[in-house]
C-alpha cells in the first residue's frame, strides 16, 4: 500500500493510505490519548471524542478519521491537549465516577487517562445524576453511575452464538445502557470476562468477585505517581 | 445578679475529627454542665444502601485515615458471612494476614496517639508553652522518644502496606478471603530491619516504653490518680480462656468492680443487648446495654477496657508487663490516665504477635480465598485500636446491601468522655473566674486519652480541632479556637 504524505505539528510525516490519524500518528512515533478505540476496532467507534486534534484548522476525532495526503494536523499542542483533557474531565463530570471504591481502579482506561493527563480535578461542575444500578443479572452487575457510553459492550460484543447482550434505550443524555438478562444468564465463563475486560471503566463487573488484584500488579497502579499535586 | 457563663472549646485538638466541648458555668463559677459535641455529619451508613456487598470492605474505610483497616477488616468479617463464610472457616493463610493487618494497625494507630498526640502533654507538661507542646516540642525534648515513636509507626504502616496493597486505604480483604499472600521478600523486611526498625527493636523499645511510662506514672502519681475516671461498663471482645484478643472472639462487659455485665456472648446477638440514645446537642449517637439503660449501661472501650476485661495476655513480654501494671493499679483501675498504659501494653503485644507470624510459613500459603452459599446477614466485630467496632449489613439475594449499621469505637466511649470532661472541669474550674488555656487544655487531656476518632463515630469529613466557649448564661464571654 502507498504511503500519503502529511504534517503534524509541522513536522513532515508519512504513513499507509486507509490507515486511520490516530495509528498514522502512532506509526510516526505521536501518541494520541485513546479511550474508546483500541487496535482491531474496525471502524472505531468514535464515541468518547477523547482522540479530538484539529485537521486542517478544524477539530475532529482522530480515530474517525483517514489519513489523507498533504493534510496539517494539530496533535500535540498545549491547545489540544487542553482540550482532550477537558474532554476527560466532562466524561467524570457527567457520571458518578469514584475510584476509591471502584472494583476496575487500577485497571480504569478512564483513570489512566485521567494520571497521564495529569487530571487532579474537573474544571466542570458535576452532575450528580443518580443511576440506578441493575442487579438483575446472574453473573455480572450493570454499574451505570461509571457508564461513559462507549458502544464497546453494546456495538463490539456478542455471545457465543453471536447475540447482542447489550443495548441503548433512550435518547442523549437519557441514553441507558441495557442487558438482556436472558443471554447474560447464559454467558460463557470466557465471554463474561471478554466483556468485562472490554469495558473501558468498571460499569460491567463480575458479581461478588471484587478487588481480586493486589496494587502495584494492576494495570496503571504506577500512573498516577508522576503527578504533581 | 451574677450572670452565669458558657465555655466552648472549638474545636478539640490532637484528636481525630471535630468536636466542641460546651461549660455552663453558674453565677458562683461552678460548673452546672459540661458537654462534648460532635458536629460534623456525613451518613455513611446511608449511601452504603444500595452499593454492592463486596464493595463494602472498600468504601466503608474511607469513614478514616487513621484506621482504615479496622474498617476493611470489619467490614470483610461481617461480608465473609454474606458468603457463607466465617473466621473458623476461611482459608488459613486469609486469616492470619488479615491478623497480621490488624496487628500492624493497631500498633501504628497506638503510635500515633501516644508519641504525637498525648505525649506532648505527658512528657511536656499539661501547662507547658501550647507553641511547643506537640511533636516538634517533644522532638527538641526528647528526640530519642520522638524519633522512635515515628520509626514504630512506621514499623506498623509498613506492615499494612506488605498485606493491603498500601499503608492508608488498601483493598486486600475481599469477602471470603485476601487476594494476596506475604513474600518471602517482604517477610525479610520486617526482620532484618534496614529500611526501619526489625520487628525485634520495635518489641526492646516498646519494653524501654513501658519501663518509662511506668515511672512517669509513678512520679505523677498524685496528679495521674485525681486526675479523672473512665467510668462505664468496661466492653470488648475476649479469646479464648479469657485472653486478650483483637481481632476475633466472643463479648465481654464488666462493671468497674469486675461483675460480669455479659460474659461469653456471641456478638451476631449484639441488637438484643444493644441500643443506642440520640440527644439533640451532638451527632454522635450514646450507645448502652440495655438491661442497665442509658445511663448505668454506658460502656467504655478501648486499651484500658480490653486490660480490664482480660484474664491474661497470650504473648509473654505484654504478660509481663500486664503483671506490673496490675500489681501496681489493680486489675479494675478506672484511672482515666492509664489509657496510656494500657495502650503501650497493647502495642508492645502487636509486636510480639507480629514477629510470631512472621515466622509462620502459612503466610506464604496460596489458598486465599473460599465462598459458600449466600446468607443475607453479615456482622462483623473487631476490637479496633480505639475499641469494640461492630459492622452489620443486611443484603439482597442479588447482591445489593439493603441495610447498613456501624456503632464505632469512639462512639461507645460517649457518655465516658463527657462524665470524664465534667469531672475535669468541675475540679479544676469551680470557684475560679479565670479560666487558664491550662485548665482548657486539660480537658482536652481528658478526651484525648480515650483516643477518640470524632470522624469515625460520626461517619463525618473533615480534620479535629477543637473550640472551647464560655458563656454566662446566653453571652459568650470567652472564645478559645485551635486548628
Amino acid at each position: 500500500m502507498s504511503n500519503v504524505f502529511f504534517q503534524c505539528d509541522g513536522k513532515s510525516m508519512q504513513a499507509p493510505a486507509n490507515t486511520t490519524v490516530v495509528e498514522a500518528l502512532k506509526l510516526n512515533g505521536e501518541i494520541v490519548p485513546t479511550l474508546c478505540w483500541s487496535p482491531g476496532i474496525e471502524p472505531c467507534l468514535g464515541t468518547c471524542r477523547v482522540c479530538t486534534i484539529k485537521i486542517n484548522g478544524k477539530e475532529a476525532a482522530a480515530c474517525t478519521q483517514t489519513i489523507s495526503e498533504n493534510m496539517i494536523i494539530e496533535s500535540a499542542t498545549d491547545e489540544i491537549r487542553d482540550l482532550q483533557k477537558a474532554i476527560v474531565e466532562l466524561l467524570f463530570v457527567e457520571g458518578n465516577h469514584y475510584c476509591a471504591s471502584c472494583e476496575k481502579s487500577g485497571d480504569c482506561e478512564l483513570q489512566g487517562l485521567a494520571y497521564q493527563m495529569g487530571m487532579t480535578h474537573s474544571r466542570f461542575p458535576y452532575q450528580f445524576t443518580p443511576y440506578e444500578l441493575d442487579y438483575t443479572g446472574v453473573h455480572l452487575l450493570l454499574e451505570r453511575n461509571r457508564c461513559i457510553h462507549c458502544k464497546r459492550c453494546t456495538d463490539l460484543f456478542v455471545d457465543d452464538k453471536q447475540r447482542k447482550v447489550f443495548s441503548f434505550e433512550g435518547k442523549g443524555s437519557d441514553t441507558l445502557v441495557q442487558m438482556n438478562h436472558k443471554y447474560e444468564s447464559e454467558l460463557s465463563d470466557h465471554k463474561r470476562k471478554e466483556v468485562v475486560d472490554l469495558c473501558p471503566v468498571g460499569a460491567i463487573i463480575f458479581k461478588g468477585k471484587g478487588f481480586d488484584r493486589p496494587i502495584g500488579t494492576r494495570k496503571f497502579d504506577h500512573w498516577g505517581d508522576k503527578i504533581d499535586v | 445578679m451574677t450572670k452565669t457563663r458558657k465555655i466552648i472549646i472549638d474545636p478539640v485538638t490532637r484528636v481525630e475529627g471535630h468536636g466542641r466541648v460546651t461549660l455552663h458555668m453558674n453565677g458562683q463559677n461552678e460548673i452546672e454542665e459540661a458537654r462534648l459535641h460532635i458536629v460534623e455529619f456525613r451518613g455513611f451508613e446511608r449511601f452504603v444502601q444500595g452499593r454492592p456487598y463486596w464493595e463494602a470492605p472498600v468504601l466503608v474505610q474511607r469513614l478514616c485515615g487513621i484506621c482504615p483497616v479496622s474498617h476493611h477488616l470489619c467490614a470483610a468479617k461481617a461480608i465473609d458471612e454474606i458468603v457463607g463464610m466465617n473466621d473458623e472457616t476461611l482459608p488459613e493463610t486469609a486469616r492470619q494476614m488479615r491478623r497480621l493487618m490488624h496487628f500492624g494497625q493497631v500498633l501504628q494507630s497506638h503510635a500515633l496517639h501516644y508519641f504525637y498526640l498525648a505525649a506532648p502533654d505527658l512528657l511536656l507538661g499539661v501547662e507547658s508553652d501550647p507553641l511547643n507542646r506537640n511533636v516538634v516540642g517533644l522532638a527538641s525534648h526528647e528526640p530519642e522518644i520522638a524519633k522512635r515513636g515515628i520509626l514504630i509507626r512506621k514499623f506498623g504502616q509498613e506492615i499494612i502496606k506488605a498485606t493491603a496493597g498500601k499503608k492508608i486505604h488498601g483493598i486486600s480483604a475481599v469477602p471470603g478471603g485476601i487476594h494476596k499472600n506475604l513474600s518471602l521478600e517482604e517477610k525479610e523486611t520486617f526482620l532484618k530491619g534496614e529500611a526501619m526498625p526489625s520487628v525485634s527493636t520495635v518489641v526492646s523499645w516498646l519494653q524501654e516504653m513501658i519501663s518509662h511510662y511506668k515511672s512517669y506514672a509513678s512520679r505523677n502519681k498524685t496528679w495521674i490518680d485525681q486526675f479523672a475516671t473512665a467510668q462505664g461498663l468496661s466492653t470488648s471482645l475476649i479469646g479464648q480462656d479469657g485472653a486478650l484478643e483483637l481481632y476475633h472472639g466472643r463479648l465481654r462487659s464488666l462493671d468497674s468492680a469486675g461483675k460480669p455485665v455479659l460474659d461469653d456472648v456471641d456478638y451476631h446477638d449484639y441488637v438484643d443487648f444493644y441500643a443506642e440514645e440520640v440527644k439533640e446537642w451532638s451527632y454522635m449517637k450514646f450507645p448502652f446495654l440495655k438491661s442497665h439503660g442509658a445511663i448505668k449501661g454506658a460502656m467504655k472501650v478501648g486499651p484500658l477496657a480490653r486490660l480490664m476485661n482480660c484474664d491474661y495476655i497470650p504473648t509473654p513480654l505484654a504478660q509481663k508487663a500486664l503483671e506490673e501494671y496490675r500489681s501496681i493499679n489493680g486489675r479494675f483501675s478506672t484511672v482515666l490516665l492509664h489509657y496510656h498504659w494500657a495502650r503501650l501494653i497493647e502495642m508492645l503485644h502487636c509486636a510480639e504477635m507480629i514477629e510470631k507470624l512472621l515466622h509462620d510459613p502459612i503466610l506464604q500459603g496460596n489458598d486465599l480465598i473460599k465462598t459458600s452459599h449466600h446468607h443475607q446477614r453479615g456482622i462483623g466485630f473487631l476490637e479496633a485500636p480505639r475499641g469494640t467496632l461492630i459492622h452489620h449489613y443486611e443484603v439482597a439475594e442479588t447482591g445489593e446491601i439493603r441495610k447498613c449499621n456501624l456503632i464505632v469505637s469512639t462512639t461507645h466511649n460517649n457518655q465516658a468522655m463527657n462524665n470524664s470532661v465534667s469531672e475535669v472541669a468541675k475540679s479544676l474550674m469551680n470557684g475560679h473566674e479565670k479560666i487558664s488555656e491550662g485548665m482548657l487544655n486539660q480537658i482536652e487531656v481528658a478526651i484525648r486519652a480515650y483516643d477518640p476518632c470524632l470522624s469515625c463515630a460520626t461517619h463525618a469529613v473533615g480534620k479535629m480541632p477543637l473550640k472551647i466557649e464560655i458563656f454566662r448564661g446566653e453571652e459568650l464571654v470567652d472564645c478559645f479556637v485551635r486548628d
